[in-house]
Formats: structure tokens, sequence, C-alpha cells
């Protein structure tokens, strides 16, 4: 994904497309196509609006897809820009119900195992100063690497890639996963990526409590990555049995704790730092280190 | 969303799977009319969304007309883990001969179903995985495929549950399954699934969680969000579709994001202070929501100091301080609020509320630095406590 990337927007005529969208190609992002069937043939602010997301592939070129559409209709679109061949299809809507999640997930892997899909429920991907999909604020992120962030939780994306810049460090790619129980992309997907990108020399990696994503993301570490990892978890304090907002985050019957969490990553050999700004300050010294 | 028992089995029933007859009731009188409709004798079981109802005497079952009076006058009013009992379901007594477990929920890890059955019922599933944990056959369900009968058989048959039964469980689980999924449930267990001495199969127990998420698919959702248990702060706060827990503090948060949200939480507690609640004003969040958001936290007495933590992404910083400015005009706020505001339109947001600052509202550059003031504040707020 770079500042080439062509990307169409489902739902860029709904006002939370639109202003994404034209933000998104504010920063330096190929918006190239909207879609909604209705409003065929106009435009919003000189970017094309075509029925489908095929007719707009074929027409712009475009190879990514940025869903903005309401949730009751994520499943379709998602389906649709998949049978349009979209390499990857970013979905930024909340309120997915979990199992329309499970079906399009496993829908994906059956007929379109090539299509990368991420959220429901996430703020995108940036790789600063190149390309921005989704609802990041790109002037947060400084462009340049040597770190990528993999998150479950949106503000937090915009926290650490803050507590960076203000350490002066950069960013090679963020990836906001998304806090939902069927993640399109996971921990594990994002981590492999970083492992394999010679941009990127290290990765900051933000959980929450909730589920078992991060022991897992733990267990890749240990056996996968030779590149540090700074990591925190959020949610350190939650009582157990209360569902902390996200669909995931919820401690019960001693499960999915942060303590757990930041122990399985601290034994895997990532530094855990116990609130952003200390994750933060962790990286600068394991980014001073490289 | 939890259901209560009943409700459970009343949505089970509308799948045709075969539940004990019974009727909810509110004090003992009705309880004495349900069991006189439905012919001794019956159990009077307390309606709370929590487990353990049996072990504190939530469940019992009446041979005689005052014996219903009695456990209903006794359960009534009962406090189970924090749950007092408000409602009773009273149903016609069942003929136990054999205990099953079963459930079906989303295992996240595989993200596919899981259905979970045991030979080993009625007692608590996780006592049994510790204790044996090969009594529990486990089956991972495509979503795309769905639960076949084939695979159900197979998967009843790995769980020994006896011959004479099996296909007639099977057939029960295929439907319990396709309630799972119609009702976008979270979780449905049932817990014992029974054979009478008959050799009927009865749904005898039911748990069931909804994902609130799916409401705009299910018109009949909007009366279980009506039985649902919550404080009355977290009442107040859902009123206002806002996501709220109550903690026990005396620092009041707002922030955006669940992650967010907690975080602050966190970093309240780590520099020495408590937080009151959780709470997540979502994405996009506008004037009105804030207001709201502020109006809840300022309701909770036990709240000296106010942290608003936003990091804007999809919520837009001229928003937030809009939001703030009216709510402080509208709303009375007794409390000092500390406002850290970034991202999206921050520069925006912070010159609107530039004239507005006094040292009742006043902004810090970072979360750790508000949540320090905040703290400041809510312990200088707090009256010391007379020996």
């Amino acid at each position: 994904m770079d500042e080439n990337t062509r990307v169409v927007y489902q739902g860029l005529t709904g006002s939370q497309g639109r202003y994404y969208g034209l933000l998104n190609r504010d920063y330096g992002t190929q918006v190239v196509a909207g879609t909604n069937p209705r409003k065929a043939g106009t435009d919003v602010d000189g970017v094309p609006v075509f029925a489908t997301v095929a007719e707009a592939a074929a027409a712009t070129g475009a190879t990514v897809s940025c869903v903005f559409i309401p949730a009751p209709g994520v499943p379709a679109a998602v389906l649709e820009a998949a049978e349009a061949q979209m390499e990857l299809v970013v979905v930024i809507t909340e309120g997915v119900p979990a199992h329309d999640e499970a079906f399009v997930f496993n829908k994906l892997q059956r007929d379109h195992p090539d299509v990368r899909l991420l959220g429901p429920n996430c703020p995108g991907i940036i790789s600063p100063g190149r390309c921005n999909i989704g609802i990041t604020a790109g002037h947060i992120a400084l462009p340049g690497g040597p770190v990528g962030i993999v998150s479950r939780s949106g503000t937090l994306t915009y926290q650490a890639l803050y507590e960076l810049k203000q350490q002066n460090i950069g960013v090679t790619t963020c990836v906001g996963i998304g806090g939902d129980p069927v993640p399109g992309t996971s921990f594990i997907d994002c981590l492999a990526a970083f492992e394999a990108d010679p941009e990127t020399r290290a990765v900051m990696m933000i959980g929450e409590i909730g589920g078992s994503a991060e022991e897992e993301a733990a267990e890749f570490i240990a056996e996968h990555m030779t590149k540090p990892v700074a990591a925190y978890i959020a949610g350190v304090t939650a009582p157990p049995g209360k569902k902390m907002g996200h669909a995931g985050a919820i401690v019960s019957g001693g499960k999915g704790t942060a303590a757990a969490k930041m122990e399985a990553l601290t034994q895997a050999g990532a530094r855990v730092g116990q609130n952003p700004t200390e994750a933060g300050e962790l990286m600068v010294d394991i980014v001073a280190g490289l | 969303m939890d259901l209560f028992e009943h409700q459970g089995k009343e949505l089970f029933a509308r799948y045709g799977l075969p539940v004990p007859t019974g009727e909810v009731a509110l004090s003992p009188d009705e309880a004495v009319a349900a069991a006189a409709r439905l012919g001794l004798p019956v159990v009077v079981k307390a309606q709370v969304h929590t487990g353990g109802r049996g072990k504190a005497g939530g469940v019992k079952v009446a041979a005689d007309i005052d014996a219903v009076r009695g456990h209903a006058a006794d359960i009534l009013g009962l406090d189970i883990s924090g749950h007092i009992v408000e409602r009773l379901w009273i149903e016609q007594a069942s003929d136990i001969a054999e205990e099953y477990y079963a459930s079906f929920t989303l295992d996240r890890s595989a993200r596919k179903h899981l259905g979970m059955l045991s030979a080993q019922g009625g007692v608590d599933i996780e006592t049994v995985a510790a204790r044996d944990p090969e009594a529990i056959a486990r089956i991972h369900i495509d979503p795309v495929d769905g639960l076949s009968q084939p695979a159900c058989r197979h998967w009843v048959r790995a769980a020994r549950i006896p011959e004479d039964v099996a296909d007639a469980v099977a057939d029960a689980l295929v439907t319990l399954y396709s309630a799972y999924v119609d009702a976008d449930a979270d979780l449905v267990e049932v817990n014992p699934l029974i054979v009478t001495s008959g050799g009927d199969v009865v749904l005898l127990d039911s748990k069931v969680t909804l994902d609130a998420n799916s409401t705009f698919r299910h018109d009949d959702y909007a009366a279980y969000d009506a039985t649902q248990t919550r404080d009355e702060r977290e009442q107040a706060a859902h009123a206002k579709s806002l996501q709220y827990v109550g903690l026990d503090g005396t620092v009041g948060v707002i922030a955006n994001g669940a992650g967010l949200a907690m975080s602050t939480v966190d970093v309240v507690n780590q520099v020495g202070g408590s937080a009151a609640n959780f709470l997540d004003i979502g994405g996009g969040a506008n004037a009105e929501v804030m207001a709201g958001a502020l109006e809840v936290i300022t309701n909770d007495p036990a709240v000296r100091a106010i942290l608003i933590n936003i990091f804007g992404g999809i919520t837009r910083g001229e928003e937030v301080a809009n939001g703030i400015i009216e709510a402080t005009g509208r709303v009375d706020i007794d409390s000092p609020i500390v406002i850290r505001l970034d991202g999206t339109n921050a520069a925006e947001g912070l010159e609107l509320l530039e004239p507005h600052l006094s040292d009742q509202l006043m902004m810090e550059p970072t979360m750790l630095d508000a949540a320090r003031r905040a703290v400041e504040l809510a312990a200088a707020g707090t009256p010391e406590v007379q020996p």
C-alpha cells in the first residue's frame, strides 16, 4: 500500500464517507471512486460515483475498497468488493453483528482467499506520508519508520501515533484491526507482515482486555519475531464481568485479564508499558538501540 | 444483552424446542395462581442474570400450594451474587432421568461457532472441564455451512450420549443451533438438557445472551432490553445510548473509544486517583452526546472532578468543544472539568474552548497531565472524613 494505491469508497455519498473520503484524498490517498447504486453518474467533490465496485474498478483501476456503509449493509458490501477482486477491504463501520462478521470472514476464506479484510469497527490503515485509508487523523503520524503499529483500539491507535510523534519516532504503517469479536485481520497477520517488511524494524502493539488474541500474538512473537516489540494493554484496572464498550472487551471467569496478557507478552520477550506514554518511552529505548 | 431463563425458554419454544410449561410471577399470590393453573408439583425458580441460583436457594420444588407460597416468599428479594430477585418462573416439575449439557457460542480464536456437549450435565461445566475434559465434546461449525444433521449426530455420539436418545438429542441441537443463529445470540447454554423417564428430550434451563449490535433486525429485543439489570447511573447512560460502566471512584471519566476510555480509567487509577466510571461516547460524538455524557457524570454524587479525554479520529475537535460549552451552560456542574483534546480538528476545538477556561474548566496537553490534574482536583474536592 503506497501513494499509488487506488481506493474506492463504498458509501462515499454518506456524511461520514464523504467527510473521511475527502480527508483521505487531502492526505494524498488516490481516492478514485465512490459507489452508490442510486447515485451512479454523479460525483462527490469531483470523485466519480459508480453503481457497483466492479464498475468502479473497471473504470478507475481501484484495487482497495474502504467501506462506510451502515452496519446492516456491511456483509453485502464486503462480498461485493471481494467479487470485484479488491485486494484489501477496509471496513470502518461499527455495530456489525458478530454472526455477520463470522459469516463474512469464513465466506471470504473459502471463496476469496486472496482478499484481505480489515475491520469491521476499525480506524483503518495509514502509511504515513503516503496513503491514509480510514478515519485516522493523518497529521498525528510522523512518516518514515522504523516503527510499525498494530492496535485493537481505534482511539488508542491515535494515542500511540501521537506518543511516537512526541518522541520524534516515525511510523512505516499503522494498522487498526478493531475491537470486534471477529476481526478480518488479526494481530498475528500484522506482526507477520511487519516481520517481513524491511522498512519496519520495531513494532508497537496495543491490545485490550477480553478474548485471547493478545496471548496468541505473544506466542507468535516468541516463535517468529526477530524484531523488538513494545506493547500496551488497556483495561489494567477493569473490573471483571463488565463489558467495556467493545463487544470483545470483558474479563470473565478470570480469563482475558490485562495482567495475563501483559505476562504472556513479557514472557514472549516484548516490553510492556503500564500506560500508552510508558509504552512510547519503551519504544524510544528500543529505537535508540536499533 | 442477557435474557432471563424464562425469556430464553420462550425463545426456544418459538423454534418448537421442548421446554417445560410455566408462567412468570412477581409475588407469592401470582406464584400460587400460576401453580394452580399449571398443576402440582411445580418448581419455583428465581429469575436473575447470574448463575449459581440453585446453591443460593433460588430454585425450589413445591409439592403443594403452601409450599409454593412459602418458596415464592423466600426467593423473592433474595440476593444472589448481588442480584436481587424480583421475578419468579413457576414451571411444571420435570421427571429427570438423565442430565446433559449443551451450548453454542462464538469461538473468537477459531473464528467459527463452537458447540459444546457433555453427558455430564446439571453441574457447572467449568467443574466438568477441570475434572474430566474428555467428557466435553466440541464441534466447530463454519457459519457458511451451518450445523448439518449428520455432523450433529456424530458430535452427539462423541459426547457419549446414550444411543437410545442420541438422535432425538441431535435433532434438538440442530434446532437449537438455528435458534442461536437466527436470534443473533452470543451464547445459548442449556444446562441441563434432560431426558425424562418417559424418554423425552426437554430443555430444562436456558442461558441466552444476545448481540446488542443485531437489534436492527430484531424488533422483539426492545422487550428484553427493558429487563436488563443496570444500576441507576447505568440506566441513565443507557437511555442516552452511552457506553457506561459504573465504578467506585471520584474522577468522572469521559473518553471517545472503548480503548481510550479504558486506558483513561487505568491512568487515573495509576496516578493515585480512582475513576468513578468508564464512559465511551463513541465515534462521531456531537454536542448533544457530550452534553448527555456530562449530565450522566454529574448525577453521580461521588464525582469530585471530571476528566474529558478525547482523541479525535471520527470525532471532531470542534464538535467536542461545542458540546462541552453547550453542556456547561445547560447542565449544573459542580465538579471542575479537565479537558485533554487531540486529533482531528483539535486546534479548532481548543480555540473554541479558550475563552471559556476558568478554575472550573481547564485544559492539559497530555493524557497523563490531565489525569494528574483531575486526581488532584478530586482529592481537593473530597470532604475530609471526620474521625
